[in-house]
């Protein structure tokens, strides 16, 4: 089963390199605000269904993935 | 001065970088340095252990999340519940954040800029294995150099680590947004404690500062104290 993990920075976490990212957009001529940067996990997953592979991940977010002191996660899981 | 070298062991990580000078310098300090590759899963018998500076796992991730699941670092995390000294400087305390071993995690500098210069740092507590040559409010001029030494905690953990006085340096001039501008925490008994400036560096003056020989002396002084008892022992 194929699933994607976005982790991002939890709200009023300072966010230096999305800060960074959104001066240069700025620089280019784009109107923006509010840039800030996560990653994404892409993952397979052997699970019997979305909801198995959902705890699974979601273990694995708490675990390794995210740092829940910083980083809120979400999970995508393709059928 | 007593003759007993303690042994203090320094872990090496796949791409630690530090681990050379933290030995240099606990030796020159007295200490019986030895190194461990983090793939063993049994420390040797040792009065403390050093988690050095480094990228270890090219930091992916985030610093220190793969190297806190070194086979060593499972048997550090046995040896600190047992009391065992445990010093991690610079990405040696990502891993001790990253391990839950101590309070908070280390975010990139508020900057974003890689900062490698001398700063100064207060001594909050004088009372640790890692500061007990320091007097209480000393100033220590030690080098950072780091990417990710902002200190971080959410205002609930920032307020219990004051509280229970686990703050143990204090940078002078915040040079990287750390919360309180906190240079190094402790954990609640003590014995383990990270710090993001880097004392191996400071201890010649031919590089300048020897202030780092406060840090890490008080650490061979505190192991020294620990193989003076025989009944404590330090094996993994």
């Amino acid at each position: 089963m194929r699933a994607t993990v976005l982790v991002r920075p939890k709200p009023g976490i300072l966010d230096p390199q999305g800060e960074a990212v959104e001066s240069s957009l700025r620089q280019l001529g784009f109107s923006v605000a509010d840039a800030r940067i996560g990653r994404v996990v892409d993952l397979e997953v052997d699970a019997s269904d979305a909801a198995a592979a959902r705890t699974e991940i979601e273990q694995m977010c708490e675990q390794l993935l995210a740092n829940p002191l910083i980083e809120s996660y979400e999970i995508e899981i393709q059928a | 001065m007593n003759d007993l070298r303690p042994r203090i062991a320094v872990i090496t990580f796949p791409g630690s970088n530090d681990d050379q000078d933290a030995l240099l310098a606990l030796e020159q300090l007295g200490a019986d340095a030895v190194t461990i590759w983090h793939a063993n899963e049994r420390l040797p018998e040792v009065a403390a252990v050093v988690l050095p500076g480094g990228f270890s796992y090219g930091d992916y991730l985030r610093c220190g999340a793969i190297a806190r699941f070194s086979p060593a670092v499972k048997a550090l995390a046995e040896f600190a519940a047992r009391g065992g000294l445990v010093l991690g400087i610079c990405n040696g305390f990502q891993i001790l954040c990253e391990a839950g071993l101590l309070p908070g995690t280390l975010r990139p500098n508020a900057s974003l800029s890689f900062i490698c210069r001398d700063v100064v740092l207060r001594v909050e507590r004088a009372d640790t294995p890692f500061t007990a040559g320091c007097a209480p409010g000393q100033r220590l001029t030690i080098p950072i150099k780091h990417g990710e030494g902002c200190w971080f905690a959410d205002a609930d953990l920032l307020a219990h680590v004051e509280a229970s006085g686990q703050v143990v340096l204090r940078y002078q001039d915040n040079p990287n947004g750390s919360i309180g501008a906190i240079a190094a925490v402790c954990n609640k008994h003590g014995n383990v404690m990270g710090l993001m400036p880097h004392p191996e560096h400071a201890v010649d003056s031919l590089l300048g500062s020897t202030d780092g020989a406060l840090i890490l002396g008080s650490l061979v002084e505190a192991a020294r104290e620990v193989s003076r008892r025989p009944a404590v022992t330090a094996a993994g």
